[in-house]
């Protein structure tokens, strides 16, 4: 059935904010990618592909925020994965207790980054935090550390404080794939008397392969767009050690005024980004199971 | 099963901990902290550093900024997005597809690819230290996920109940107003708390945009307070359970949305 021409008027407020202040900058970024623009004058240069090149070629700071942007990523995703896994089938079943802790352990997501940032500068703190007076607590004092100001750890430790925040809604994701799985297979399997590993590798495994690829596929995502959490703990230092390509690209265009530099850097970004998901998109439909 | 119960009390006290490290820190002065930095202040609460937190900043200022911020951008994408969705359910063509579409593809871009030409673009416009720019702002950045989630769900509704309204006469607006959004309150509300956290706590573009006290937003101006305050943690975190209060109670009294609302968008 045919609903009226208007129809087409719902869709005007949106579409136009929508062009005006996200359309139009992503392709200009792409527009002033190839020029040398400062940013504040009215005049800019075309200059080819050098800013490009520049990236791929001259910039080694570049090369180690995408080092970095890719450990970062890595350890999150590894760990925070197994985390939130391990204790979704732990608190699965409904009760008063796990329906608390899968509360608690969620709590975490709802705070501002900047707030997550502070709590952990505390923690890390080399004097008064305390991590390192657990240490020295329970004997472990050669452990001890600068956490964020020590070049080799940095990114670890921003790494862990990244886990902290969003671990309890990835577990909140595995809870709802798992809930969905229905009753009647793990009765089958017992029936058929399939010890625990076999259960788990049998059914529960094919079966939470979706929810877990959307996990992977959104912790991925969210961690190379870390953007707030090491702008406000490490501002990219010390020595560049922390620096992702979403604070470089910051720092280029708003402390060194290279609008034209940062603009390329932003394009290379994006691809990465649009290679990454295309990718997990193909493995989450090749891993879809019905049932 | 020890441990099992071993490994989730661990868990609980890994967030617990911090959390109340926070509250008491807030509790104490700045010579305690540093003489006792992690156990229970000694000489009672002290409820200083909030008195002087809104003495010394325009406390009540940020707040109310990132209350009017937060109200329009959530209530206006919501709307826009509620509309679009029943827009592209209702054409059901390639015109709804293409739409649908391209608003998928924003939810790929990041942030910081379009920051650059965007931040001139609003120096252009006259929309820097502006709350009215910081909303326009986070509509059409948050379109994309609400419009996605938002379609997502209106598609599923039965068809036949549009189909009957139209034959009874009622116009596109009557059809959105007394069948679609009433229908759609579930998806509504989880879409709601997903953009409430998500606006709430923004930092990039007050971060790009407001240089000016008297329009900065909490996470802003919690960012500030680490030039100003440096390592007086107590004034630190004074200001993030100020900036996490309003939160903090909805997530007691919503918790449910909450969780559907957080994981709606990466579940869809």
């Amino acid at each position: 059935m045919k609903t009226s021409k208007s129809i087409y008027l719902f869709f005007l407020p949106g579409l136009f904010l929508y062009a005006i202040f996200f359309v139009y900058p992503t392709i200009s970024a792409l527009f002033y990618s190839f020029t040398d623009w400062d940013g504040l004058s009215s005049s800019f240069q075309f200059v080819g592909v050098e800013n490009y090149e520049r990236a791929f070629t001259g910039d080694t700071v570049f090369r180690k925020t995408i080092g970095n942007n890719l450990k970062f990523m890595l350890v999150v995703v590894v760990f925070q994965t197994l985390v939130a896994l391990a204790f979704a089938l732990i608190v699965l079943k409904n009760t008063k207790t796990t329906i608390f802790l899968r509360a608690l352990y969620f709590f975490p997501t709802i705070l501002s980054s900047v707030s997550v940032a502070f709590i952990w500068s505390f923690i890390y703190d080399p004097s008064l935090g305390i991590l390192n007076q657990l240490l020295e607590l329970i004997g472990l004092e050669f452990l001890a550390q600068n956490w964020l100001g020590n070049a080799n750890i940095a990114i670890y430790s921003l790494a862990v404080t990244q886990i902290w925040f969003h671990a309890g809604q990835m577990l909140i994701i595995f809870v709802a794939g798992l809930q969905a799985i229905p009753e009647e297979l793990y009765e089958v399997a017992k029936i058929e008397g399939a010890s625990k590993w076999q259960t788990f590798r049998n059914v529960t495994w094919p079966l939470l392969a979706p929810s877990a690829t959307i996990v992977v596929a959104y912790t991925t995502i969210q961690s190379f767009k870390a953007f707030d959490l090491v702008f406000a703990m490490t501002g990219g230092g010390p020595n560049n050690s922390t620096e992702i390509v979403a604070t470089y690209i910051f720092d280029i265009a708003f402390r060194s005024y290279q609008f034209g530099y940062a603009s390329a850097i932003s394009v290379i970004f994006m691809v990465i980004i649009a290679i990454i998901t295309y990718l997990q998109f193909k493995v989450l439909r090749s891993n879809r199971i019905s049932y | 099963m020890f441990f099992r119960r071993f490994s989730l009390i661990i868990y609980a006290l890994l967030i617990l901990i911090p959390l109340l490290i926070v509250v008491l820190t807030s509790l104490k002065t700045i010579q305690e902290t540093f003489r006792n930095p992690l156990g229970w202040p000694e000489s009672g609460f002290q409820f200083e550093n909030y008195s002087s937190i809104f003495q010394e900043q325009t406390m009540a200022g940020y707040f109310l900024n990132s209350v009017i911020v937060t109200l329009f951008s959530v209530s206006l994408t919501l709307f826009f997005a509620s509309l679009i969705g029943y827009g592209i359910t209702r054409l059901n063509n390639w015109i709804g597809n293409l739409i649908f579409i391209l608003f998928t593809l924003g939810m790929m871009v990041p942030a910081q690819v379009s920051m650059v030409p965007l931040y001139s673009l609003m120096l252009d416009l006259n929309l820097t230290n502006s709350l009215l720019g910081l909303i326009l702002v986070n509509i059409a950045t948050t379109l994309p996920i609400a419009v996605f989630i938002l379609t997502g769900f209106m598609k599923t509704l039965p068809k036949e109940l549009f189909e009957a309204s139209t034959i009874d006469g009622a116009g596109n607006w009557k059809i959105y107003t007394k069948v679609a959004i009433p229908l759609s309150l579930p998806s509504l509300s989880a879409t709601a708390i997903f953009l409430f956290v998500m606006h709430w706590n923004d930092l990039l573009y007050p971060l790009l945009f407001i240089t000016d006290n008297a329009y900065k937003t909490l996470p802003l101006a919690l960012l500030e307070f680490q030039g100003e305050y440096s390592t007086n943690y107590p004034m630190l975190f004074t200001g993030v359970i100020i900036a996490s209060a309003p939160m903090v109670i909805a997530y007691v009294f919503l918790q449910r949305y909450f969780v559907a609302g957080m994981t709606a968008g990466a579940i869809k």
